[in-house]
């Protein structure tokens, strides 16, 4: 792998090695350009994939080199309902290695639809909420995410139904083998009219680009995938990257400035040397790409203070961190007479796509969202969350947990979540990490609409377990959101610098040479679901800023 | 003692000092092996060992199927309060002192059934009981090479399969389907 000095002006810095930051390091890298990926978390088991660790104990409990999910003991972070409260430790985590959120999430590949993209114009807007068209169609995205479906490996069906994006090109993988969660659920749809499909997914069904397709091992969600199948940035964009001889990733790499010149330019980046007692490096660039997740990327702007903004960087908006969307709950789960085992195989069984149109008048409330069919659990998982309706110990647990044991059939729905200006993240006076930064501060309630969006799920998944034969069907309730996997939305993109924190093609509105591309960008939160969209507006941003970038100018 | 055991007791230990136990790990690792050969324990003594032992049998009891006993599970727990649950060993030194008030310093295994059961139900909601608790279905369900789940009884149980990869069926509904 290519090494740089930190005294070296490096053409990028991209500070994150996930969905976006993955993408944005390849692509400038094969164009060329010499790139320095700032992450924070160790290497995981990048280049041998195969000492990824299925043991449940050890994944739960892994030693320091094998942490792949931020610990909030040590990244710590607080919540609060509304600024009135005063915020509580939160359990707030994220991906945090090699490939960041892409190396153990569930890999839900699904796009937006062309409508998600204009939703105030088609749909308008609601009082209290920050409902905005993107200032990207979804005509001038497609070529990017059918560039990102291929480039990372995607599997799913071929249907043509408007319940799914328009595709110029097929997925390049057939998709995931039926399970008894995707069965269940197909015999409900039949009887209730509904639209169901395998999971679109970046998991490959077959030898693709050099890796081998899903064995169906079933350690899955939360854990680094040992055969390559999971096509995370891990796997499928860094090695092209540092294979072009001009990527380096730099790895225990915790940025935690982005520091500017008297000009308002970025000039790079200051970061702790975890491997090294903390020791604090500045890395010199000519320009800086930020792609560190939706809550980090916001509070690293935040942190990066200077006489020149003095209420963080590229924030003359006020609005940095602000329109936080996490990704809401509610669904119901269902007891079947015959095993399903759902703990082999990929998480997610099957989609229901029926529900992801808008019908505000047939519904009462805005929005809409996806369905998916689930039971994966692992033993211990299983154990410690006990059977349903017993006790929490005893011959009773005993007795429900054989009973239940491969049985329950989960319905996990991704719903649509209004971007509100008093949702957000910013950083907490009081509190520290274990680095001495200011902690992340997590600020949510849903809007009201969105309780009603949550109901209305949780009771159709009712109707698809009952549709199903379950042989008893309970409801997880509705939950507000604490944070969490999927964060959107606190750096959105625009066209106007008043109400949004960077251009059409993620360049900050106050930093010419500041790209912000992650979920962070995205205006509306579709239906959940965000990582596929996330990828293609990289690969868009990307784009754009090697071909400025090749003409000597980053700022477009 | 297997090589992932024993490459476990590594990883854990290293996490806290990595060159002490490059000098010394055969050794402790050999001395836990010998001491639980010999119904000793690591971080248990024999009386607090039978005390958890008890509890841990009436959590996970063995009736027409193997409990937490034929799991070995007191193993899993003594293993574990000296890797990667050292930050609970207060909780079972306190919890395990309050016990012994209750029960007037009487083992709770010579207790009847009955009165183990009231006494677990009355500090049910303590830390102690609650971390002795998930301890005790950890050790029936975490990996053999853990300590507990012994022969693998947990998994077989709750008819989890252990292999490394699935082809199709995977269970009763996508069976009877096909494919999709």
């Amino acid at each position: 792998m290519k090494k740089y000095s930190p005294s070296e002006e490096v053409d990028f810095v991209v500070i994150g090695s996930g969905a976006a930051g993955g993408v944005m390091a390849k692509q400038l890298a094969v164009a060329g350009f010499s790139v320095v990926v700032m992450e924070q978390g160790a290497w995981g088991a990048y280049g041998h994939e195969q000492d990824y660790n299925k043991d449940e104990l050890i994944n739960r409990f892994p030693a320091e080199q094998d942490v792949l999910i931020s610990d909030p003991k040590k990244h710590r972070n607080t919540f609060r309902r509304n600024v009135n409260e005063k915020a509580v430790a939160g359990t707030h985590s994220y991906g945090c290695v090699v490939g960041g959120g892409t190396v153990t999430y569930g890999a839900s590949s699904w796009r937006h639809l062309p409508w998600e993209f204009d939703e105030a114009s088609r749909f308008g807007t609601m009082k209290g909420t920050g409902i905005a068209d993107w200032p990207v169609s979804y005509a001038e995205i497609e070529p990017y995410y059918t560039q990102a479906e291929w480039e990372i490996g995607i599997s799913g069906p071929n249907l043509k139904t408007p319940l799914i994006a328009p595709m110029s090109k097929p997925y390049p993988c057939r998709p995931l083998p039926l399970k008894s969660s995707g069965a269940l659920v197909q015999k409900a749809a039949e009887k209730l009219g509904l639209t169901v499909t395998p999971n679109v997914a970046a998991i490959i069904t077959e030898p693709y680009n050099g890796r081998s397709g899903c064995i169906n091992c079933g350690a899955c969600s939360g854990y680094g995938c040992q055969t390559k199948a999971r096509s995370s940035s891990a796997v499928a964009l860094l090695p092209v990257a540092v294979a072009s001889g001009n990527c380096e990733i730099r790895v225990n790499s915790y940025v935690r400035e982005i520091t500017v010149d008297a000009s308002g330019r970025a000039t790079g980046v200051t970061y702790f040397d975890k491997a090294n007692d903390n020791r604090e490096v500045f890395q010199k660039a000519k320009c800086v790409v930020l792609s560190a997740n939706g809550t980090e990327t916001p509070r690293l702007l935040l942190m990066s203070k200077s006489s020149r903004f003095p209420q963080g960087l590229a924030n003359s908006s006020g609005i940095v961190g602000k329109y936080l969307m996490t990704g809401n709950g509610g669904g119901a789960s269902g007891l079947f007479s015959d095993p399903l085992n759902e703990y082999k195989g990929a998480v997610t069984g099957a989609a229901v796509l029926s529900y992801v149109p808008n019908d505000v008048k047939g519904r009462g409330f805005y929005g809409g969202g996806r369905m998916t069919a689930r039971g994966q659990m692992s033993p211990m998982q299983y154990g410690l969350a006990g059977p349903h309706g017993a006790p929490s110990w005893g011959a009773g647990y005993k007795k429900a947990l054989i009973e239940q044991a491969n049985r329950r059939l989960t319905m996990v729905n991704f719903i649509s979540q209004l971007p509100i200006e008093t949702n957000m993240v910013d950083l907490d006076p009081e509190v520290k990490d274990a680095w001495g930064l200011p902690a992340l501060r997590i600020t949510t309630t849903s809007h009201e609409n969105d309780f009603k969006a949550m109901q209305f799920f949780i009771d159709r998944s009712v109707d698809i377990l009952k549709a199903a034969g379950a042989t008893q069907v309970w409801s997880d309730g509705v939950s507000d959101s604490k944070g969490g996997a999927h964060a959107r939305g606190t750096c959105r993109i625009g066209n106007d610098p008043k109400s949004s924190v960077a251009n059409k093609y993620h360049r900050a509105h106050d930093v010419p040479n500041l790209f912000i591309v992650d979920g962070s960008s995205l205006v509306t939160g579709g239906r959940n679901h965000p990582t596929m969209t996330i990828s293609a507006l990289a690969y868009r941003c990307a784009d754009h800023l090697v071909k400025a970038a090749k003409q000597g100018n980053v700022t477009i | 003692m297997s090589d992932s055991r024993r490459n476990f007791l590594l990883k854990s230990f290293s996490a806290t000092s990595a060159a002490w136990i490059a000098a010394n790990w055969p050794a402790q690792v050999a001395a836990a092996e010998k001491a639980q050969a010999m119904g000793n324990f690591t971080f248990f003594t024999r009386e607090q060992a039978g005390e958890v032992d008890a509890m841990a049998a009436q959590i996970y009891p063995s009736n027409d199927t193997p409990g937490a006993r034929e799991a070995q599970v007191i193993y899993f727990i003594d293993l574990a309060l000296v890797t990667f649950a050292q930050d609970r060993q207060e909780i079972y030194t306190k919890g395990l002192a309050d016990l012994a008030t209750r029960t007037n310093g009487r083992p709770l295994a010579t207790l009847s059934a009955d009165q183990q059961i009231a006494l677990l139900t009355s500090i049910e909601k303590t830390p102690f009981f609650r971390t002795v608790r998930d301890h005790t279905i950890m050790g029936m369900f975490a990996s053999p090479q853990h300590g507990g789940n012994f022969k693998k009884v947990g998994w077989t149980q709750i008819g989890y399969d252990d292999s490394l990869n699935f082809r199709t069926p995977f269970g009763a509904y996508d069976k009877a389907e096909g494919t999709w």
